[in-house]
């Protein structure tokens, strides 16, 4: 079957079963390979994607279902790589494997289009179902609130890395 | 690039070298043999950019390009070690780029990342390389100005001429250098470190911009002109074979254009019995896979559950050990003796790496000769497995590392590049890429070993520790441990109890086990630091003032030899920092929350922490982590080097809290995340670290940081609660996180 999609503003279309995955769909046949494949049940978050601006488990997204939402991947977050969240997580570089960050980065873009200045909790709850198997959980606090503090003192540009210590205490 | 020319030939020095590789010894001079030769190799490459050995690349506009030999599986050493190249060689950082070397020992050295190795191993042959560079650059500006090299110096990618105030970009240099003889690398004086102006700050990975935009880096992100896209189903039961499949349902499935039966060897890290399919889409590979029925031959394996195991080491904890591993005093005498005697029994499960992305390797076969685009932490042990099981010759595989979505010591072993080699064989000229599910990662594990230990020890009328003896019951065979099962007879508190004994029995568990991030101390830590815990209550002392008096005065202890050298003053000096930063013995904490300490070296490096815990009912909470490490000298990264030490502590949690494998008829049980818990976000508590730099060469940092943070958990749940937890995982003694 073929399926037109709305991917990061342009228009792709995929010649893919009905049953197939969103997230087999980007990587495999549209060629966008940033949305990881860690779980497939949904208990990772590594495929997280944005449909219609929501944070949403790519894998357990049909593709037959997407229809005209508009899916955003990490390859879409920003133009250049200048989102507030990409910006704070080189500042503060917050990866260490790297694998499951484009999930944590379009979980944690969703919650701040909602929230632009989280709580801890706020946090905790809307990134709880992001695992991070090198356990980077503090450098990603730290890059949210970063981030949150970009947006709000309307985004100067980081330059290049911190001298301090790094997030995370 | 152009590949630089190369004598092929492998001389003796290099068998050598390579036969040590493959048996994991490392030594710093076999190390430094190949950099002189790639250091000799200096020319102009085909890219007009100019070569100065293997490492380095100049181009004329001043780009300097170092190679990064190692495979990066989040560690940081595609950062770490061209730092200390560009810190010798007084490149501007600002405008280096860093390219992953391919598994080539001729060219590169020794290629791995494992045992927390690539700093002790690299620290003095990368900084050679980086002076070597500086020296030819020196020497080709002197020749230019004709004047003496003492008169000119190098910084940020530029040669300075003192009287004269004359500069000379790398990029201008670059031709003439590569003219130059080589110097020799051992006779090259390298910087005194309070002059470093890179190694020693903070600096974000080389990888960090391409990770946040989601560009192709992974292993499972390999994508090629035509790639097809393979499954592999092996025996749910370790080592079982194939009797039948019905290939015929599968290759009529849509997508499919392969299924076939693989027969494997013995060899449980090897290429086994399985059926491959291989379809236009990993998702069709995948639902063709959900259509298959295979008849195995499960093999004696079947038979194993952790019951089962758990049933054997208890009949083997009653009688005598096989094995005496060390034998000081007279532990029976000490005991008959002792004002106090403390009994108590341990154990640990087995763990499962879980890398979060799992096993793939793409591989194409084609005229005889295979490339392979790997993950591997063990590229050569890789190519001699993949050549032995295709029968080919190493020498025409071609291997190319990728970045790892994390190892942990899950990609030492080589498995999947068995199995996409063997495939790919099946369709020439075709690359393919085959994935695990994580299903198959969990089942298919080469997981930590579980472990019993029974103990008993002595204090005498003061409180010291007089008497010690372990009976570890493990996995093994006649005198040998099992992968990473294993116990030296050295491992702490040997040497520093008057009377002990190490025994050890040993049973097949037919379950694969091997090295999980800290091996062996990651579990003998949990037991050693606990049970000294229990002999702190029972000599009715504080758990560090216990501690601080076992290691006794600042000194090194070691064997006659001179080997297996531990330094009680450097274990003393991160303890009592730890006690120090953590408030030990000066705060007053609320009912129910408590501090616990603990102490390990391993993999070189002395870690004390310090968890502090709430335990309402059976919820607990860990308010921080404090964590002090002396790994020598210089922290080559700060802002990596705490990332990794908060990452080990909260490993370290995880594993405490909620992780076992179990076994039921030869078969894991937990098979994803939802029965294979990992720590989240809310879970997480701060992290405090701090390095002592002391006046040795640096170590590594991948490991040693995580094995104290699990007693210092139960200890501290024990300080809070009142329980002993004797067993993990937590959530198996009633706990859970709260």
């Amino acid at each position: 079957m073929k399926y037109t999609l709305s991917v990061n503003g342009k228009s792709m279309t995929a010649d893919v079963s009905a049953d197939t995955p969103l997230l087999w769909v980007l990587r495999d046949a549209l060629g966008l390979t940033g949305t990881k494949y860690g779980c497939g049940v949904a208990a990772c978050g590594a495929c997280t994607v944005h449909l219609d601006g929501h944070a949403v488990r790519s894998c357990q997204v049909p593709v037959a279902s997407v229809a005209r939402q508009k899916v955003t991947t990490i390859e879409g977050l920003s133009r250049d790589g200048t989102h507030p969240l990409q910006r704070a997580w080189r500042e503060l570089d917050v990866p260490q494997c790297g694998y499951c960050q484009a999930g944590q980065l379009m979980a944690a873009a969703a919650l701040l289009a909602k929230t632009p200045q989280p709580s801890d909790a706020q946090i905790d709850e809307a990134m709880s179902g992001n695992l991070c198997r090198c356990a980077t959980y503090l450098r990603i606090r730290a890059g949210i609130q970063r981030a949150a503090q970009l947006m709000a003192t309307g985004a100067p540009k980081p330059s290049g890395v911190s001298q301090g210590s790094g997030g995370g205490r | 690039m152009t590949p630089l020319p190369l004598e092929p030939a492998i001389d003796r020095r290099t068998f050598l070298r390579v036969s040590a590789l493959a048996g994991g010894g490392l030594l710093l001079a076999p190390v430094l043999e190949p950099l002189d030769r790639a250091l000799a190799a200096a020319g102009a490459g085909a890219t007009g950019a100019t070569a100065l050995g293997e490492f380095i690349r100049i181009a004329a506009d001043g780009t300097v390009t170092i190679v990064a030999k190692n495979p990066e599986i989040g560690q940081g050493v595609k950062t770490m070690l061209p730092m200390l190249i560009a810190e010798e060689l007084d490149a501007d950082w600002a405008s280096v780029k860093v390219e992953q070397a391919p598994s080539d020992p001729t060219r590169f050295g020794d290629q791995f990342a494992g045992g927390s190795r690539a700093t002790p191993g690299n620290w003095d042959g990368m900084r050679r390389v980086g002076a070597a560079g500086r020296h030819l650059l020196i020497a080709a500006a002197a020749a230019t100005w004709n004047v003496p090299e003492s008169e000119c110096s190098a910084a940020a990618s530029t040669v300075t001429h003192g009287p004269s105030g004359r500069k000379l970009g790398y990029g201008k240099l670059a031709a003439k250098a590569a003219t130059l003889p080589p110097p020799d690398l051992q006779s090259l004086t390298l910087k005194d470190p309070k002059d470093y102006t890179l190694v020693g700050t903070p600096r974000a990975g080389v990888d960090t911009p391409a990770i946040v935009t989601g560009r192709p880096l992974y292993g499972i992100d390999v994508r090629l002109p035509g790639m097809l896209y393979a499954v592999f189903e092996k025996c749910p039961v370790f080592g079982g074979k194939v009797v039948s499949a019905n290939l015929d349902v599968v290759k009529a499935q849509p997508g499919v254009r392969q299924a076939f039966v693989v027969k494997g060897g013995a060899e449980l890290n090897g290429l086994l019995d399985g059926v491959a399919v291989v379809a236009e889409s990993w998702w069709a590979a995948k639902s063709a896979r959900e259509k298959l029925e295979v008849r195995w031959d499960e093999g004696p394996a079947a038979e194993v559950s952790s019951e089962g195991l758990a049933k054997r080491a208890a009949e083997l904890a009653g009688a005598t050990p096989t094995r005496s591993l060390r034998k000081d005093g007279d532990v029976a005498k000490a005991l008959a003796g002792a004002a106090k005697t403390v009994k108590a029994s341990y154990a640990y499960p087995f763990l499962s790496h879980a890398t979060l992305e799992p096993q793939n390797c793409t591989a194409r076969f084609d005229g005889g000769k295979l490339e392979l685009w790997s993950t591997t932490q063990t590229p050569q042990p890789g190519r001699e497995l993949v050549a032995r099981t295709l029968g080919m010759d190493g020498k025409d595989i071609t291997i190319h590392l990728v970045r790892a979505g994390g190892g942990f010591g899950r990609r030492l072993s080589n498995d999947y590049m068995a199995e996409a080699a063997w495939i790919a064989k099946q369709v020439p000229g075709t690359p393919v890429k085959l994935l695990w599910t994580r299903e198959d990662d969990m089942r298919h594990d080469f997981y930590r070993p579980a472990g019993f230990h029974h103990l008993e020890a002595g204090l005498d009328a003061a409180g010291r520790l007089l008497a010690w003896r372990d009976h570890f019951v493990t996995f093994g065979e006649g005198e040998r441990f099992a992968p990473s099962a294993g116990i030296q007879p050295t491992e702490f508190p040997s040497r520093f109890v008057p009377n002990f004994e190490l025994g050890a029995s040993v049973f097949p568990p037919l379950v694969p086990t091997g090295a999980l991030r800290a091996p062996g101390s990651n579990g003998l830590a949990f037991v050693f630091q606990s049970f000294l815990d229990e002999l702190a209550g029972a000599a009715g002392k504080d758990p560090v003032r216990f501690r601080l008096d076992l290691l006794g005065e600042p000194r090194v202890v070691s064997e006659p030899d001179g080997k297996a050298a531990y330094d009680a003053g450097r274990m003393r000096a991160v303890l009592e920092r730890v006690a120090e930063r953590s408030g030990w013995g000066r705060r007053t904490l609320a009912s129910g929350t408590g501090l616990g300490v603990a102490f390990h070296y391993s993999h070189l490096g002395y870690f004390a922490e310090v968890v502090e815990a709430s335990v309402v009912a059976d919820a607990v909470k860990v308010n921080k982590v404090w964590v002090v490490g002396d790994i020598g000298s210089t922290i080559i990264n700060p802002l990596h080097a705490e990332n990794e030490a908060q990452g080990a502590a909260l490993e370290g949690l995880s594993h405490a809290m909620a992780q076992a494998i179990t076994i039921d008829r030869g078969r894991a049980q937990q098979s994803n995340f939802p029965e294979y818990e990992l720590l989240r976000h809310a879970q997480a508590p701060p992290v405090d670290v701090e390095f002592l730099k002391t006046d040795h060469a640096p170590t590594g940092l991948g490991e040693p940081a995580l094995p104290p943070v699990i007693p210092a958990l139960c200890n501290a749940i024990f300080a809070a609660s009142g329980k002993r937890v004797r067993s993990l995982p937590l959530s198996r003694e009633g706990l859970r996180w709260g």
